[in-house]
């Protein structure tokens, strides 16, 4: 993964912004900053709220749709069977010939293989069944696919984490790369990993995917957010995960 | 702090060029350059020597623009004498005797546009109309702060004399 990680970034960056990426053993989650108690929510499966969006994950999944159909489980069995699945997405998607992210799958399949309409974005449905999907993973490293496909989704998220946008001229490298650990107002600046999608944010007193995350930053750079879904964002993520690796998944974890 | 790549900046981000002592005329980004009534903002090596309006900056207007993080965003990155404001950040240096270590025209320079001084700096550039992409719709066109509000803020940094730290005499 580092050579290909490596490779993608070689087409965009100078020498100075990869010798800015944090080195593997110095990755730290957003979790080690956190004060006491939130981080005692996450940890306690009768505290994390997140708990009760993976409980409906799981009533989600063995529920037949409308369309007469199977449920998830009728094509996939038990969801362990999917553990790791979170840890290694966004992943190649041969259909499409693009990068896809775990929400994609799952609307993808609720499409091709439930005859269903895609849930929508920031919906109680796709939350639940992709904080039950990653809570499968919980505890695993992110491992991203040596899938040389990716490429060019990698390189490009690389190349948006470095891009100066907005009215304040801000790129995510600039707070998330140089100045991690350090104070903007109230907050703390983590490293920027997206371990925990989705999580239980205080601040929103819901549940919200990475996805979300994202655009709360953005607007923080008086940027124009990119959309719900769109290729730029699943090469964010892919690009943050590849950052992100080793680092265990925590979903559903819990933020401030 | 480390420097993120200068391909960020690369080309347009900024047409001055600081030459000591040289009377520059400036960009069109700048959104004082649109006000035909004003000569174009002025840099003289590493100040902006000339007021951007005809109105005196106001330090009360000013310490209030510093305070609130929705308008001037400085306590986000920097601490400074406002005490009822808690949780100032620091990511920059402390504000207090800001007036001590610089003159009006650096602190007018540093404001409208530091990534002249420093383009690398993640302080924003307040005063010209930043040329990067993905302007949320709001803002676009827009500098982050108008020339009066500019003016204010740099009247009030000029109170800022109380610190020890060394720094250049005025
Ligand atoms: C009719 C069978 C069927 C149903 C029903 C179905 N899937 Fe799938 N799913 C598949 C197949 C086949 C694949 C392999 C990729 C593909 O061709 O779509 C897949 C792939 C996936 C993957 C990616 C696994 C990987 O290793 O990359 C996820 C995640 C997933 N499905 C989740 C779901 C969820 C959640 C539901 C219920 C909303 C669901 N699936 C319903 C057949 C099904
Ligand atoms: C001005 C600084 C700043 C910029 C620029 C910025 N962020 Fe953030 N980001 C933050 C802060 C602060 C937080 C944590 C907020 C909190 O905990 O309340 C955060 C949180 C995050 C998180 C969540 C980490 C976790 O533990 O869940 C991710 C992921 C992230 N940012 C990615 C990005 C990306 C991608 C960009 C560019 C599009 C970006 N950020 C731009 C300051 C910034
Ligand atoms: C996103 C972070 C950020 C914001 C917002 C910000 N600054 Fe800065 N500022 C910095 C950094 C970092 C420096 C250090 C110098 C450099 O990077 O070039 C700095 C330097 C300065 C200096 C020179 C400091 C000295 O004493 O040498 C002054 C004065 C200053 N800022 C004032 C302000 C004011 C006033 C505001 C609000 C209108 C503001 N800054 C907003 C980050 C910021």
């Amino acid at each position: 993964m580092r050579r290909l990680a490596a490779a993608a970034l070689g087409a965009f960056a100078s020498l100075a912004a990869v010798a800015d990426e944090i080195p593997q053993a110095e990755r730290r989650s957003g979790f080690d900053a956190m004060s006491a108690e939130t981080r005692a929510m996450q940890v306690d499966d009768t505290a994390n709220p997140g708990l009760l969006w993976v409980q409906d994950g799981a009533d989600l999944w063995t529920r037949a749709p409308a369309s007469g159909r199977p449920a998830c489980a009728g094509c996939h069995g038990e969801a362990a069977t999917l553990r790791g699945v979170a840890a290694r997405y966004p992943a190649f998607d041969e259909a499409s010939g693009a990068a896809i992210d775990l929400q994609g799958r799952i609307n993808h399949c609720r499409r091709e293989h439930q005859g269903d309409p895609p849930y929508g974005h920031e919906s109680r449905e796709l939350l639940a069944l992709s904080a039950y999907l990653g809570f499968q993973s919980r505890g695993l490293p992110i491992a991203p696919p040596r899938d040389p496909r990716l490429d060019p989704a990698r390189a490009q998220g690389a190349a948006l984490f470095r891009e100066r946008i907005g009215q304040l001229g801000l790129s995510c490298a600039a707070c998330h790369d140089d100045n991690h650990g350090r104070r903007l107002g109230a907050a703390t600046i983590p490293q920027g990993h997206p371990t925990g999608y989705p999580l239980y944010r205080l601040e929103w007193q819901g549940l919200g995917s990475v996805q979300r995350r994202l655009r709360n930053c953005m607007t923080g750079m008086r940027a124009e957010p990119f959309a719900y879904g769109s290729a730029e964002f699943v090469a964010l993520e892919r690009y943050l995960m590849d950052r992100a690796a080793p680092l265990p998944i925590e979903t559903p974890a819990v933020r401030p | 702090m480390r420097r993120t790549g200068p391909h960020e900046t690369a080309g347009k981000a900024t047409r001055l060029v600081l030459t000591a002592g040289c009377l520059l005329a400036v960009d069109a980004s700048f959104a004082g350059a649109t006000d035909t009534r004003r000569p174009p903002i002025a840099i003289v090596g590493d100040a902006i020597p000339a007021p951007l309006t005809d109105t005196p900056g106001d330090p009360a207007r000013g310490r209030a623009i510093v305070a609130d993080r929705t308008r001037g965003l400085c306590l986000l990155c920097h601490a400074g004498p406002i005490p009822e404001e808690r949780f100032q950040g620091d990511l920059g240096p402390d504000l207090s005797g800001a007036g001590s270590r610089h003159t009006a025209g650096q602190l007018r320079l540093r404001l409208v546009d530091g990534r002249a001084l420093n383009p690398d700096t993640i302080m924003p550039s307040y005063h010209r109309v930043d040329p990067s992409p993905r302007v949320g719709a709001a803002w676009r066109g827009k500098p982050v702060l108008e020339a009066q509000e500019i003016e204010d803020v740099v009247a009030y940094l000029a109170t800022l004399r109380d610190d020890t730290r060394e720094g250049p005499a005025r």
